[in-house]
């Protein structure tokens, strides 16, 4: 048996299909996967992400901290808990991990991936020992994210009045405590929502609230490919240890002018080909992950992240590659079928917006 | 819990198939269209196509994998369901009736005795998980 979320119980009753993430046992669906994709594009979702590691970060010299461990300028946010998206790095520019960190002043509020927890918190620790920094686990708290573009009107009907005000006051990217939670307007689906931080014994009640206004429950099957249409990365399959963020399409994350933050030496002088594109299967067809890449008949690398989006009804994928161009396929059971080569997003909002690679 | 109608015969790779005047029938099981989520593209042989037993013969794409369909005996492939094209979730909806996805006419109807009973697939199954 695997870590359980506090809404395990929750996923159970509703008849979810339990899978191992990360050593946690989590609903991938409730029945099917492209219904609660399409439940998110059109009305609104929740996901449980309690998984995901929590940490307050206390201490008089946080924000040196910040621009030391993270490739993302903290000192760039403007306003208060604002949400910073970045990598963290090694030192020699290959990533860590992705994480969001809220520049909600002290105790800071970082939220990240499950899965790299250890080796996360380790590295962590490692270079607070340079400053007036300490790291402490938040494990007593659960996480919703509610997604859609009903998502806000039907949260603020689940919460307290000062909650559903200081909701309505959020700009997108920005988040708040109220009244012991923690609502900000972020999220992996490409759609208008929020992730709610709240203590664990609140969240059962919050969750049935939210399914009475009619939010549906989403798995992690659909999360996948909601972000996935959404150009999102996906720590682990997209972007690891063995790549910089400028090869995974996260240079605007990236802030080198001035700054002395882990790996911005390696990436100063790291050279490399290499870009995370997005591709598009004009025909009938899956990508999948792992498939190679060809352009102009020469192999130049492989998918990262491939599906079957529900919202364009066709095969799309991330693929880290060495060359694009106008004539690139992918290998498919011994056949080459042909791709498009575009940048993600692919899906915004429920519609399509993605453009041919200029080449 | 998954259905495994009696009258048919199984493959250990999760196939059924059903002898229907003289013409083998052939879909995946309940238990498969389970395991594999919401189908979303089915390659279907080509009509006239001829195949042996344990042959590749098509493909279900679901959101989860891409599996290769065996034929279950050996012989000619006469029918495809071409309602699979425009509506794959016909093999989620219905995997023994309308999300069957081709016929055979095989060398041999007895080659039929061959495969699992319900019984024996559903043990099958059981030993999966």
């Amino acid at each position: 048996m695997g870590n359980r979320t506090p809404l395990f119980d929750k996923h159970e009753v509703l008849g979810a299909k339990i899978v191992d993430f990360g050593g946690w046992d989590m609903p991938i669906n409730y029945g099917s996967q492209i219904e609660e994709h399409h439940a998110v594009r059109a009305d609104a979702g929740v996901f449980d992400v309690s998984h995901m590691t929590t940490v307050e970060l206390h201490g008089s010299e946080v924000p040196a901290f910040l621009d030391r461990l993270l490739a993302n300028d903290f000192s760039r946010m403007t306003r208060p808990g604002q949400a910073m998206y970045s990598a963290m790095l090694r030192e020699d520019g290959g990533v860590l991990d992705d994480l969001i960190v809220y520049d909600t002043g002290e105790p800071y509020l970082m939220v990240m991936n499950c899965a790299t927890r250890e080796k996360d918190l380790s590295w962590m620790n490692q270079v607070a020992t340079d400053f007036d920094c300490t790291i402490r686990e938040r494990d007593d708290l659960a996480i919703l994210a509610v997604q859609g573009p009903n998502a806000l009107e039907k949260v603020a009907a689940t919460i307290s009045d000062v909650q559903a005000k200081a909701m309505s006051e959020l700009k997108l990217f920005q988040g708040t405590w109220t009244e012991n939670w923690f609502i900000a307007r972020t999220g992996y689906t490409g759609e208008k929502g929020v992730e709610v931080i709240l203590p664990e014994a609140e969240a059962p009640a919050f969750w049935d609230r939210l399914l009475d206004a009619d939010v549906k429950p989403i798995g992690l099957g659909a999360r996948d490919t909601l972000r996935l249409e959404a150009g999102m990365n996906l720590y682990g399959s997209d972007m690891d240890e063995t790549v910089t963020p400028f090869e995974s399409n996260m240079a605007n994350t990236v802030f080198l002018e001035g700054r002395d933050f882990i790996g911005a030496d390696a990436l100063r002088k790291r050279q490399s080909d290499r870009q995370l594109v997005g591709l598009v299967i004009p025909g009938k067809g899956v990508l999948r992950a792992h498939y190679t890449v060809y352009s102009n008949g020469k192999e130049v690398g492989e998918i990262t992240s491939g599906a079957f989006s529900p919202t364009l009804q066709q095969g799309i994928a991330l693929a880290r590659v060495s060359e694009t161009s106008s004539s690139m396929t992918v290998e498919i059971r011994g056949k080459h079928n042909e791709v498009t080569c575009v940048e993600p997003p692919f899906v915004r909002h429920g519609k399509q917006v993605y453009k041919e690679k200029p080449n | 819990m998954a259905e495994f109608p009696k009258e048919l015969k199984y493959l250990a790779t999760h196939e059924w198939a059903k002898l229907e005047d003289g013409v083998v029938v052939v879909g995946i099981s309940d238990h498969a269209q389970d395991a594999l989520g919401d189908v979303v593209f089915v390659e279907l042989p080509e009509v006239d196509a001829t195949c042996s037993a344990g042959d590749e013969v098509a493909v279900v794409e679901s959101v989860k994998a891409a599996s290769d369909i065996y034929a279950p005996v050996s012989g000619t492939v006469t029918e495809v369901n071409s309602n699979l094209e425009d509506s794959p979730e016909l093999v989620n909806e219905s995997p023994y009736v309308d999300g069957w996805f081709f016929k055979i006419t095989p060398d041999d109807p007895s080659a039929l005795d061959d495969l699992l009973s319900a019984a024996d697939y559903q043990a099958v199954c059981e030993e999966d998980h």
